[in-house]
């Protein structure tokens, strides 16, 4: 078991320490998530009750189109350069070693987002209820995004160009954007979000479990 | 029984089978629809509240049964071909999504033809007509997936895990709308208090069920075989058919 879990933090580190190096990818896709944001309040002005209901779900919907741009950095260096092969060859289990490199990219990519909508959020003078409900929304959401992504990229990895990705993973997503919109919105007009919160987490979980075996079965397929 | 599945699942068997399958099955085929035009179109009472205008469900209702029902035969032939490895299956599944999308656009556009009189709109963001939206995505994904492969047999596998993530994505994808679409609209205008269907309405509705599924069989028969036929076109007994 220890022995799992060390693999796992191996996997983790490395990851975590390639993405430091080579900030580009992701440091280009938040200031991409940064740019979308700001293009809504210059097109529909910055009533406050405009703001109020109509941002958090724009900020919602460019945290998925960024994360659909980040999708590939999962795996594309480790198919380039052949690496992919050896986790596959290696004796421990794909499906472990594939969670750890989803785990790295929500780190790497998730967490920054989270924190970058949160002040956004505040610079755009949201009301505190409503920056409550995004933090926990995106935190319950960006890892399904994350898992959900893991899979379609597996499939698509090494094919021509990154569209066919984003045709795969933005129709399975939609019921993540809907929950947290409407979590929001809920919260917007100080009703209870509970039943939402706990769809999210409970898809979240099914992700969890479900999704690295996916991966794995698919990056099989895709190497066969 | 284990042994039955490995016959049929055999490119020749399956060919033989079929030839004289395709037969009975347009026969039915032609007469259900047939049949079932005529009870749709003329023989049933228009209804009292919509008049003329409920006839296009001989149309709707099936194609939009039909069109969940494919994606259902794709997950289960998807499985087939993951764990059996049953070539069959996999040119099922790749010949049956076009026909899939084209049921569920048709459900889509006689909706939304229906629509226009009686809602007074083309369109209205009602949660079924978004599930079924959304559904019509999923097959094109799946069709896009398909084709940029070339590897025909690694393209049956990688979408036989699409197929089986949306299916267990459909219900989701389902409550997900249906819960937005009611926090949204509030009790919605659009839903027909469903009156229990006359039985001179309904018989040809079901011939219709029918005509559709065996449209489908037909076309799906059709369609693997010529897909046999270019995938063995190398072995003995093609050619022997091809010769005469």
């Amino acid at each position: 078991m220890s022995e799992y879990i060390n693999i796992f933090n191996v996997i983790l580190r490395r990851d975590l320490i390639l993405a430091f190096r080579d900030k580009t990818d992701f440091i280009n896709s938040l200031f991409f998530f940064i740019i979308v944001i700001t293009l809504f309040p210059l097109s529909f002005g910055t009533k406050s009750t405009i703001v109020n209901e109509i941002i958090p779900g724009m900020i919602w919907i460019s945290a998925l189109l960024a994360t659909c741009l980040t999708l590939e950095t999962i795996f594309r260096s480790d198919f380039e350069d052949g690496s992919i092969e050896q986790l596959t060859l290696s004796r421990y289990p794909l499906t472990l070693l594939v969670s750890a490199k989803i785990f790295a990219h929500w780190i790497t990519f998730g967490i920054p987002l989270i924190i970058i909508s949160l002040l956004m959020g505040i610079l755009l003078s949201l009301s505190n209820e409503i920056i409550m409900a995004l933090f926990i929304t995106l935190i319950l959401g960006t890892p399904i995004l994350s898992l959900l992504g893991s899979v379609m990229v597996a499939l698509t990895i090494g094919l021509r160009g990154g569209m066919l990705l984003n045709l795969l993973i933005l129709p399975l997503s939609m019921p993540v954007l809907i929950f947290s919109t409407v979590a929001i919105q809920n919260a917007a007009s100080n009703q209870s979000m509970i039943a939402e919160v706990y769809f999210l987490a409970g898809i979240l979980v099914l992700t969890i479990t479900l999704a690295p075996l996916a991966t794995a079965a698919a990056l099989r397929i895709r190497l066969s | 029984m284990y042994k039955w599945i490995h016959q049929f699942g055999s490119p020749k068997y399956f060919y033989d089978i079929s030839l004289c399958l395709s037969k009975w099955v347009t026969i039915v085929c032609i007469v259900c629809f047939i049949s079932g035009l005529y009870g749709g179109l003329v023989l049933a009472p228009a209804d009292y509240q919509q008049g003329d205008s409920f006839r296009i469900i001989y149309v709707h209702v099936p194609a939009a049964w039909m069109s969940l029902f494919i994606y259902i035969v794709l997950a289960a032939s998807g499985a087939i071909s993951l764990i059996w490895h049953i070539k069959i299956s996999d040119i099922i599944a790749r010949v049956s999504a076009p026909i899939g999308a084209s049921y569920t656009f048709l459900a889509l556009s006689t909706g939304a033809i229906w629509g226009k009189p009686m809602w007074g709109t083309y369109w209205v963001w009602d949660a079924r007509l978004t599930s079924e939206l959304i559904l019509l995505f999923l097959y094109l994904g799946y069709m896009a997936l398909q084709s940029a492969f070339d590897d025909k047999r690694i393209a049956a596998r990688a979408g036989a895990v699409l197929a089986l993530i949306g299916i267990i994505n459909i219900p989701i994808i389902h409550y997900s709308v249906e819960w937005w679409s009611t926090l949204h609209q509030g009790p919605t205008i659009t839903k027909l208090d469903k009156p229990s269907i006359h039985f001179t309405m309904l018989i040809p509705l079901i011939l219709m069920v029918i005509a559709f599924k065996t449209f489908y069989i037909t076309t799906v028969l059709i369609k693997t075989r010529s897909e046999i036929l270019k995938y063995e076109c190398n072995s003995s007994w093609v050619k022997k058919i091809l010769g005469n």
